[in-house]
């Protein structure tokens, strides 16, 4: 563990603890294995096993070593750099399982191998979504929400080791989720997926993230709490109640894979679209707009252009986000008061979605000039006018006649897709690009040319994404409500799928366009790391805690006034 | 330039010299805020949207209470729309509804109003029932039988048709079309060269050439073991189920390896007894489509 970068400091008082933690995992997991009822969840075990022991080893030696040192002067950089390269990694794995899937919807016969049911779409498509919500969207939050906290609180990471708990925890969650779906383990609820099991060491992990969070926040050293910070909270508390709510289940056995949900019928569909339309506006939008709000001032050097409209948006988000879900039933047995009320929300929520979006631009007045010359800063404002699309199509799509258009066809996966690739992925890049040379210590990215092919290569992947599934959306939505005029249906199912071949190929060549973008920047960042001429000695991103936070970025904490 | 707040003191407001905006006079890692009030045109949108959503509220059911909702001055309700649409289709459809009632599936075939009329109903039933396994024009594929040909395994009448269509093929349905060829190889009624032998045989049926030797071999496996089903001149029988081997439509391939297959493990698919599913005249509508289309038997 000398990815913790304390060089000096106290002897960690949390490493025995969570090897006492360790320990107790893995018996409950051996045990777990010995009686397991079914092979997935003894397989499951077995992975939660490996990681405790292994856990518990890495703690031995650290412990015996005395090299756990927590020294409350430096910033906790280690577990950031950490978090980094799991999104890199994640990304690149779930991008490809999406060209993957988006292969299979073009050509059904390609990858059906007989006998190799783990390749199946219905498996891997939970494999793709989880992979870049979760394990990219998700560790690209836990890498920036620890960084942003830290340097706006001027202090180090609350929790002695719990953040290291707190990341590699959310690694194992991430295998045990994809090892599930492959192998035929799901509740089958949208983006909740995974079984109870594995909702609930989420729900530790979760907790755990919390604590650190919270801690970091109570032992701040600035007089207020930084927007950003509001956004990471609200993100934080609300997935919690989300995750927690629609996973209640009753397992059919402490030692079997199978759960059933505590909901039935149209009420477990009303809760699943209360968590998967949240799991959208508190995972996808809420912290990533917290990205922006520190990374955007940051690199354009220039102030956050209002802070009332930050206030006003950030609680009517939080407050009318949450109503929205019934939209995903429209029309559907869900009683009609509770559609209109899906629908209306979701219309006032335009303006506040895009109070975030008008803060992040109107911040780069005095700066538009980096437009030209700076292609992070670029990045960052291309996800925020895709940002700005995907919240206002939301609520026309919202509206009752436009949903009996476009409900169940592709709009709404061009509609998904435009703000996952172009808002969550652009905003992210953006992140990640600036915070490798403040975390690695270097002067800047390797190449500034590799970031503009990544920019461009990406943006004409999106527009091939977005405009391929409107044009299959609205054909195959115009094909399904026309009739004859003796009210037979005109097409048939099997045909709209048929008439929609190329989009479906330029959907996949959009998507493969997009695995390239990531892949030039895993290489800019590998390239970045590993060349001691980039390096500085003096770094302009302080790592030591500095009184004053002067300088752009600090790895050392400000020591604190006397 | 830097707008430093001291923890005890009062935060340093500062004006921003591009904008000519005050900070608020907060700083976080360098990043200040300025106090620029809400854009008007955000506010005032944002002020519409919740009028639009009040006058929604007003107009739509919406807003629960202990006795049920609100149901909002238009008292519009989907499920009562939907009656509403079903209704006039039904009425829109009544002369044809009746006729296809009272009429056999022969007055059908012969009214050419009432026949364009199944063919449509049948088209779209067709479509969105069969399609999946038949193809999408009824032409089937390996192991789903051909729909547009004059070869018929359970008969080609529109009176066979509708049957088969009612109680489906080994669907468990009492009245099902029910025949099961034994798998000669798998469960070991035949040695693997007798398997090999009657391949070249039914080759040799279907008039292709053949290993002679092969063939001469099988003939007394053919009369024992397959005759009784697909006749002595392998003609098949109609009231089994049993194929001609002697044409050229072969429901599981045509090949020497797809035979072998077929011989060896007596493969028989399933159709599902539509008469649970489709009401009666959309069940006559559709044993017309496809009686129509094939040219019927």
């Amino acid at each position: 563990m000398t990815a913790i970068d304390s060089r000096t400091g106290e002897t960690s008082g949390a490493a025995k603890w969570l090897l006492i933690f360790a320990g107790v995992g893995a018996l409950v997991a051996l045990l777990g294995a010995a009686f397991a009822h079914d092979t997935p969840f003894q397989t499951a075990c077995f992975i939660g096993l490996s990681a405790f022991i292994l856990g518990a080893a890495i703690l031995t030696i650290g412990i015996a070593n005395n090299s756990f040192r927590i020294d409350q002067t430096y910033y906790q950089d280690g577990v950031i750099r950490a978090g980094v390269i799991a999104s890199l990694f994640w990304g690149v794995v779930g991008m490809l399982v999406g060209v993957v899937i988006a292969s299979q919807l073009a050509w059904p016969s390609l990858f059906y191998i007989p006998g190799q049911e783990w390749l199946n779409f219905g498996r891997i498509r939970p494999v793709h979504t989880s992979a870049v919500i979760f394990a990219f969207g998700g560790n690209v939050l836990l890498a920036t929400s620890f960084y942003v906290v830290q340097r706006t609180c001027k202090a180090r990471l609350f929790g002695d080791m719990l953040p290291w708990f707190v990341f590699w925890g959310y690694q194992l969650f991430i295998v045990l989720a994809a090892t599930g779906y492959v192998t035929g383990v799901t509740q089958g609820k949208e983006y909740a997926e995974p079984e109870w099991y594995t909702d609930l060491w989420l729900t530790i992990v979760w907790v755990a993230y919390l604590i650190v969070f919270l801690g970091t926040l109570w032992k701040r050293k600035e007089p207020h709490i930084y927007v950003a910070n509001w956004f990471f909270l609200a993100f934080i508390v609300t997935i919690a109640v989300l995750h927690i709510t629609n996973n209640l289940a009753m397992p059919v056995s402490l030692l079997g894979s199978k759960s059933y949900g505590a909901f039935a019928g149209v009420q477990e569909s009303l809760i699943q679209w209360w968590y998967g339309h949240n799991a959208v506006g508190f995972f996808l939008t809420v912290p990533f707009l917290a990205i922006m709000y520190y990374f955007i001032p940051k690199r354009a050097e220039r102030p956050i252009y209002s802070y009332q409209l930050s206030i006003i948006h950030f609680w009517a988000l939080s407050f009318i986000y949450i109503w929205a879900g019934p939209h995903h039933l429209l029309y559907t047995a869900l009683p009609q008061w509770a559609q209109t009320l899906g629908v209306t929300f979701s219309i006032m929520l335009w303006m506040p979605s895009w109070g975030g979006m008008i803060n992040g631009l109107m911040t780069l007045s005095g700066a538009w000039d980096k437009l030209r010359t700076d292609p992070v800063i670029r990045m960052m404002v291309m996800a925020l006018a895709f940002y700005g699309m995907s919240t206002f199509e939301g609520p026309v799509l919202a509206i009752r006649e436009v949903n009996a258009l476009s409900h169940y066809t592709d709009w709404t996966i061009g509609h998904v897709h435009s703000g996952a690739l172009g808002w969550v992925g652009f905003i992210s890049f953006g992140a990640l690009y600036c915070m490798v040379p403040w975390l690695w210590k270097k002067k800047a990215m390797y190449s500034n040319a590799l970031i503009e092919w990544h920019f461009w290569i990406a943006t004409i992947g999106i527009l091939l994404y977005i405009v391929s599934m409107w044009v299959s959306g609205i054909t195959e939505g115009l094909m399904w409500r026309e009739y004859t005029r003796q009210g037979f249906l005109a097409h048939t199912f099997v045909e709209s799928v048929s008439a929609k071949h190329i989009e479906y190929v330029v959907r996949m060549f959009g998507g493969l366009l997009y695995l390239s973008g990531v892949l030039i920047m895993v290489f800019n960042v590998w390239k970045t790391i590993r060349s001691p001429q980039l390096s500085i000695t003096t770094s302009t991103t302080p790592t030591i805690i500095s009184p004053t936070g002067n300088a752009a970025t600090a790895t050392v904490l400000p020591a604190a006034t006397a | 330039m830097t707008a430093e707040s001291d923890k005890h003191g009062a935060p340093q407001i500062e004006k921003d010299p591009v904008t000519g905006t005050d900070t608020t006079g907060h700083e976080w890692d360098g990043i200040r805020e300025l106090n620029t009030p809400l854009p008007r045109w955000w506010l005032y949108i944002f002020y519409a949207t919740i009028v639009v959503a009040i006058v929604y509220w007003v107009l739509m059911p919406a807003w629960p209470g202990l006795h049920g909702a609100t149901t909002g001055v238009l008292h519009q309700s989907d499920r009562a729309n939907v009656e509403v649409e079903v209704g006039k289709l039904k009425a829109m459809r009544a002369t044809e509804t009746a006729a296809l009632g009272g009429s056999s599936l022969q007055q059908i075939v012969h009214d050419p109003a009432l026949q364009r009329y199944a063919l449509s109903l049948g088209a779209a039933t067709f479509g969105e029932n069969c399609a999946a396994c038949h193809g999408q024009s009824g032409t089937g594929s390996k192991g789903y039988a051909n729909l547009r040909d004059d070869v018929w395994l359970w008969g080609g009448s529109l009176e066979q048709i509708q049957q088969t269509i009612l109680h489906g093929v080994r669907s468990g349905d009492p009245e099902a079309r029910l025949s099961q060829m034994p798998s000669f190889g798998r469960d070991a009624i035949l040695k693997p060269e007798q398997v090999s032998d009657l391949t070249e045989y039914v080759v040799h049926l279907s008039h292709r050439p053949a290993d002679a030797a092969a063939v001469a071999r099988a003939e007394p496996l053919f009369k024992d073991n397959c005759a009784t089903c697909h006749g002595p001149a392998g003609l098949g029988d109609q009231s089994r189920g049993a194929p001609n081997l002697t044409d050229a439509e072969w429901l599981y391939g045509s090949d020497r390896q797809s035979i072998h297959d077929q011989i060896w493990n007596g493969r028989g698919g399933v159709m599902p007894a539509w008469g649970k599913r489709l009401d009666p005249n959309t069940i006559k509508a559709l044993a017309v489509y496809v009686y129509v289309n094939s040219g019927g038997q």
